[in-house]
């Protein structure tokens, strides 16, 4: 094993983006304060200094108009990764994503490709109220043509932007607000890139597993460790793509314990656990000894109070709970 | 020909009225500051130092029937439009005798009986809201405005340029005030308009504009009543360009690396609450002592503020889901 180095994931993000504008001119940074301000997070802190204007293009407040710029440009030579300050302003973009990004090599008969890079900010957790706290991962895992992935842990943080300025079609990266200070291992060395298609197993275990993403894998780390201390034994799955999702590593997980819960920041009705729910019981019915459990965020805006946010989103208490009630514990 | 609605009449009450509410908001903005780094208020706050003079001169050329539209830096709006100090703080702490409840916090702040309309966070999501409201208005046949404030990084969006069409289009009543700060967030204009004059933009959609300097409370207050007394007359929008600066960073995340301090203290020189407070000192419209009285007062009614705010209760968890479509407003 390659040793290991701790980062942030902010810096592992940042670290990301040079590499990928040092290995290839085509690729540029396009966004609101990505220049001067360093970006909303502080991902491309620096960058400015190192690559100039050109490449670190500061926007103006237009994300529409931006990001389908970046469109164009990613369809005609450029690599552009695109940077929505957040997820809540990316609804303002979303006909440039979901009807030119996602549709245009179909609608052009495969004659043209749209490599394209966006990067958001996501999630609740930091009293933000209900313009800027919201998940709306599922709606973007909704469209065929884009691929959408969220790290959870800063090596794929590192790793998924550059495997994502390798596909050749668009790819949505959603990182976590929460994570940006977050520090973990990246290799030290060698190939960094990561896979993008498959689930990664982020704890074994017989008992029962869960089914997580983005920052909720660490809530779901929680909730198994506060379990083994009554003897259950949770597996945690980090989905790490929203779409595709990889269906194969959540049945053989379930295949084993006999008992899924999913958790999602999303809201309940129509999200994505809803989808990975649904995959279990279609493909992995008659190996369930319980229902499958959905832990999610409670049907309303993110309030501003910390103690209606936090009773508002998923924790490792609640997660805690609705794996005991697959177990009838 | 001018009428007694369009003009500003600078009697000695009205000076001292001027300087209140801009004193108000900033010793509220100053005392928030404080509470944020206490850990009581929480999430984005930012502050409206420096601006003042904008929300207060024109919330002077409007009426209780008036409808007022304000983004995320809108305590401000709030105070000057009348809003209770201790509701405004309160919600900003996220407790329930807040005027959203504590739901919103800092950059949600609504109120119906003052017609106050938020508290918009999406940057030129106000827009096409107020576009609304004077169309209703219009429609229902009352003769009131909507003033509806947003910075000059809105004039990017394409709401923008949306709603001034529809605006001008649908000859609605909306005054539209673009508060000119020159930044958005760490973006100086220049690197965001290819035409740096805002006002420009809205000429071309046919909405007559004025620019006004946005730290001169008097000349705020002349521009908006001119305006608004055209919206009034059923002359369709029009639009305020104030110049103008904040002196904080933009939220209280923010380090503000992207500005030169040389140019923050020169605006601090000809800070609305300075210039006018020296002006109407040196006219004879108030006196020294007039404005010590006001400091006192304006002292006690942000500890009164604060004190409503820190005695507020907490919104029980029970009560998560109420609010959010019409009919769960009763405890669950
Ligand atoms: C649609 C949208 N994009 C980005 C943001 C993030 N953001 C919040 S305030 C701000 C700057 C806005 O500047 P301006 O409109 O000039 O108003 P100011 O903050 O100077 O009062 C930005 C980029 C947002 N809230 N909404």
């Amino acid at each position: 094993m390659s040793e290991m180095r701790r980062i942030t994931y902010r810096e592992a993000v940042r670290e990301a983006l040079r590499e990928a504008l040092s290995r290839d001119e085509r690729v540029f940074l396009m966004g609101e304060d990505v220049g001067a301000y360093g970006g909303a997070y502080a991902c491309s802190l620096g960058l400015l200094e190192e690559f100039g204007p050109e490449r670190i293009r500061n926007t103006p407040l237009a994300e529409s108009g931006f990001v389908g710029a970046g469109i164009g440009a990613a369809m005609n030579g450029m690599r552009p990764i695109v940077e929505i300050m957040t997820i809540n302003f990316s609804l303002l973009a979303l006909d440039q994503i979901v009807n030119n990004a996602a549709t245009i090599r179909h609608m052009s008969g495969g004659q043209f490709s749209v490599p394209l890079v966006i990067r958001m900010a996501t999630g609740a957790g930091r009293q933000l109220a209900a313009q800027h706290s919201h998940s709306f991962e599922c709606w973007f895992a909704h469209i065929p043509g884009i691929r959408v992935v969220a790290p959870a842990l800063v090596a794929d943080a590192r790793g998924m932007l550059p495997a994502a300025l390798a596909d050749p079609d668009p790819v949505v990266i959603m990182e976590h607000a929460t994570l940006y200070n977050v520090e973990g291992e990246v290799p030290a060395d060698g190939e960094l890139a990561v896979d993008l298609d498959r689930a990664a197993i982020r704890r074994e275990g017989t008992d029962a597993t869960i089914v997580t993403y983005s920052a909720n894998v660490m809530k779901a780390l929680a909730a198994a460790e506060a379990l083994a201390g009554e003897a259950i034994d949770c597996e945690v799955i980090d989905l790490r793509s929203l779409r595709p999702i990889d269906d194969a590593t959540i049945l053989a997980s379930v295949r084993k314990t006999h008992r899924a819960v999913v958790v999602d920041e999303g809201w309940r009705s129509v999200g994505i656990a809803a989808e990975i729910s649904a995959r279990i019981q279609e493909q992995a019915f008659f190996d369930l000894d319980a229902p499958v459990e959905r832990v999610c965020s409670v049907e309303v805006p993110i309030p501003y109070p910390s103690h209606l946010e936090q009773a508002a989103i998923p924790q490792p208490e609640t997660i805690a709970a609705a794996v005991r009630r697959t177990l009838r514990r | 020909m001018s009428t007694a609605q369009e003009r500003v009449h600078l009697s000695h009450e009205h000076a001292l009225r001027l300087l209140r509410e801009m004193l108000r908001i900033r010793r509220f903005e100053e005392k928030a500051a404080e509470l944020y780094s206490a850990g009581k208020i929480r999430g984005f706050l930012h502050l409206y130092i420096g601006e003042e003079a904008n929300a207060v001169g024109v919330m002077q050329a409007l009426t209780e029937e008036d409808a007022v539209v304000a983004t995320y830096r809108e305590h401000g709006h709030a105070l000057a439009r009348g809003l209770p100090m201790g509701e405004v703080m309160a919600e900003m702490f996220g407790k329930v005798n807040g005027s959203s409840r504590g739901r919103g916090g800092s950059m949600h702040i609504f109120s119906a009986p003052r017609r106050f309309y938020g508290g918009n966070a999406i940057v030129g999501g106000g827009l096409p809201l107020a576009v609304g409201l004077a169309l209703a208005d219009r429609m229902l046949g009352r003769s009131c405005v909507t003033a509806c404030f947003f910075g000059e990084g809105a004039a990017a969006e394409g709401e923008f340029h949306e709603a001034m069409n529809l605006a001008a289009l649908w000859r609605l009543p909306v005054l539209f005030v673009c508060e000119n700060n020159f930044y958005a967030m760490g973006t100086a204009l220049a690197e965001s308009e290819s035409n740096l004059d805002i006002a420009a933009h809205a000429g071309v959609y046919g909405v007559p504009a004025e620019v006004v300097d946005g730290m001169d409370v008097v000349a705020v207050e002349a521009a908006a009543r001119r305006a608004a007394h055209a919206v009034r007359q059923g002359e369709g929008p029009r639009f305020l360009e104030a110049r103008t600066y904040r002196f904080r960073a933009h939220s209280m995340f923010d380090p503000d690396l992207y500005r030169d301090k040389a140019e923050v203290e020169a605006w601090k020189e000809r800070g609305p609450i300075l210039k006018f407070h020296d002006w109407a000192l040196g006219s004879g419209l108030i006196h020294e002592s007039g404005v010590e009285a006001l400091e006192k007062e304006i002292a006690r009614e942000v500890e009164a503020a604060v004190a409503f705010a820190e005695g507020g209760a907490w919104e029980p968890v029970e009560d998560l889901t109420r609010y959010v479509s019409t009919g769960d407003e009763a405890a669950a």
